[in-house]
């Protein structure tokens, strides 16, 4: 048995360990075992992706209990893709920080590799309960990290998350005591399998309970009646904070898509669950960002809006849930993911530049070097509005031909082109004010303080560099990328080969519960 | 048994919902502590009612009481705990950056 599949949580826990323990050494200790455990997740991450390229299921048992018993990691084509995007991401989010945010409070580096490692193990994981687990984990990361800097006050925005996700976790736990009350498991390939054999009296409470788990994860997703948290928290956050959210509604999306594709919609019990509503609310996920992009004032919250449109975009790939409309939702995702966190910090750069105005979206000083800032912008636009010849065309084309066959594809198409309408309006709308008619009447001495900020977001070129080429490789690379996509929703398919991999083919006698 | 349990879980649930709705971060606090009450005692009926199964394997037991549970229900435990705590110092924290307990941005105590 390979410990391959543990090692992505087991690198940036040790190195949160490690971190703790030379507390004191200085920031440049800290930043530089931040980024080499990062950069070795990195390459991790890479080598999961070919691993798991051959279509096996592996399976890690904790302590080599068998699956029902012990918890197990899972490690297939669709956990080795999330891990893979979250990695590329930590990459650039760790270059924003190490720009001097993470001295704003203690232990940045300590919170950011806990989160982490507890989104690779919540990919990473089979089994429920210990989801939940995972999900704490990277909760209170998530909380510590909101809360972070000292450059404003967010203490409000972070209360308002973690009342919201505190009382999420207690339905999770909620939906967890029901399923092992019910089903007698909690682990997902075998929950999937009983939910076939469900006695007709048990029926409403195994429907109870994953309606109930839908919600929970629903709400880390932001669909529409559970959303509203999101603009507010994200544009409270400090940038590499904000970056890094942008993986944690896909974490959502991630853990609906597992359940759902456990088997939730072939079972009698549970038939029927989503399917009435789920493309409803992500529409209206979708026209819920829109107008929020429309009414914002800052491009932060246009970022944090386009956040709202994605998850939105990828949870009517979910209520789909056939082959094509998984690939297509994972295409999309791994577009989306990098284009959002793209546009956080391209908002923060113009923010820096100028001085008291933020990121308003008003007429404000002259950028300067608006030559590069203003290309970058440009590419950023064309990509995350879905136009071509960029990777959200193509990434949003794959969504919408995969919806055609849906019952409500007039809807979803509406939406989907509505969306990508205003956002390219809006980056414009916002362009003009930042790019094309600037020079307010400027003293020297507001010039003189202009160039120090502008050598002040000098440093924060190479992440978003690194970005930019990401998001434009995306493009050549799409062929392989969407055969990989596809690839990974055919396994998801083949629900019998995921189970026979995590239980086993020895059937084991357990006592019936009474 | 089982009516008394439900009944007393549904009011429990009821008061810390009630709680958690209210602005003060204080009431906040305590009806999110309610609720995660409420959630522990139901994972424990997750392994049936019952005061007469052995926690052993006993050779002339009918059946055994289901261990998992207990196990469950000391992580969700020892994670609520914490998170109530890290709550408090956000709570505490608000107040001293804006002067008022209130969570929803309101003005008076």
């Amino acid at each position: 048995m390979s410990h391959l599949p543990i090692l992505p949580f087991i690198v940036p826990l040790v190195a949160a360990i490690v971190l703790l323990l030379g507390h004191g050494r200085g920031i440049v200790f800290e930043r530089t075992l931040s980024t080499i455990a990062i950069v070795f997740s990195m390459l991790l991450a890479a080598l999961l992706l070919v691993t798991a390229s051959d279509g096996a299921v592996r399976v890690y048992r904790l302590g080599d209990w068998p699956a029902p018993f012990g918890i197990v990691l899972v490690l297939d084509r669709l956990a080795a893709v999330m891990v893979a995007v979250t990695a590329a991401l930590a990459v650039p989010v760790v270059l924003v920080a190490r720009q001097g945010i993470d001295t704003q409070s203690r232990h940045f580096h300590v919170f950011l590799q806990l989160q982490l490692a507890g989104l690779y193990g919540a990919f990473l994981t089979g089994d429920l309960f210990n989801l939940f687990v995972f999900f704490e984990i990277l909760l209170l990361a998530s909380y510590a990290l909101l809360a972070h800097g000292r450059d404003a006050p967010r203490a409000k925005a972070t209360l308002g998350y973690v009342v919201l996700n505190l009382l999420g976790s207690a339905l999770f736990l909620v939906a967890l005591a029901l399923i092992y009350g019910t089903l007698g498991t909690l682990n997902m390939a075998d929950s999937g399998a009983r939910l076939d054999t469900v006695a007709a009296a048990d029926a409403p409470l195994v429907r109870t309970a994953f309606a109930l788990l839908a919600a929970v994860f629903l709400l880390k997703a932001a669909l529409l009646p559970l959303g509203f948290w999101l603009p507010q928290t994200y544009a409270a956050a400090s940038l590499p904070v904000a970056m890094l959210f942008v993986v944690m509604t896909k974490v959502g999306i991630y853990a609906l898509l597992r359940v759902v594709t456990s088997g939730l919609s072939e079972a009698a019990a549970t038939a029927d669950l989503l399917e009435p509503w789920l493309s409803w609310l992500a529409i209206g996920t979708i026209g819920i960002g829109a107008i929020g992009m429309l009414a914002a004032r800052r491009l932060t919250l246009v970022a944090a809006n386009l956040v709202l449109v994605s998850s939105g975009t990828l949870l009517l790939g979910v209520a789909a849930a056939n082959v094509t409309s998984i690939a297509a939702l994972l295409t999309y995702l791994v577009h989306t993911t990098i284009v959002t966190a793209a546009l956080f910090l391209i908002a923060d750069i113009i923010a820096e530049r100028r001085g008291a105005l933020r990121d308003t979206i008003e007429k404000g000083p002259h950028l300067g070097e608006i030559k590069i800032i203003g290309t970058a912008y440009l590419l950023l636009a064309v990509a995350a509005s879905g136009a071509p010849p960029l990777s959200g065309f193509l990434a949003k084309l794959m969504v919408m031909q995969s919806l055609t066959a849906t019952p409500h594809a007039w809807a979803s198409w509406m939406a989907l082109l509505v969306a990508g309408l205003v956002t390219a309006l809006v980056l414009a709308r916002a362009a003009s004010a930042y790019f094309w008619e600037p020079h307010r009447a400027d003293g020297a001495t507001a010039m003189a303080a202009h160039a120090s900020r502008a050598d002040a977001t000098r440093p924060l070129a190479l992440p978003l560099v690194l970005l930019l080429l990401t998001a434009l490789a995306l493009v050549p690379l799409a062929a392989p990328l969407s055969a990989y996509t596809r690839a990974t929703a055919a396994q998801l398919e083949q629900r019998q080969t995921y189970r026979d991999a995590v239980l086993g083919n020895a059937t084991i006698e357990r006592e019936r519960r009474p | 048994m089982e009516i008394v349990i439900a009944l007393g879980l549904g009011l429990l649930a009821a008061c810390g919902l009630y709680l958690v709705l209210r602005p003060t971060s204080f009431s906040v606090a305590l009806g999110l502590t309610l609720l995660s009450y409420t959630v522990n005692v139901l994972i424990f009926l997750g392994g049936r009612l019952g005061a007469t199964a052995p926690p052993l394997a006993l050779p002339d037991a009918e059946g055994l009481a289901d261990p998992l549970p207990q196990a469950l229900v000391l992580t969700a435990i020892v994670i609520g705990f914490g998170m109530t705590a890290y709550l408090v110092a956000v709570a505490l924290r608000a107040k001293g950056e804006s002067g008022s307990d209130r969570v929803d941005g309101g003005g008076g105590a």
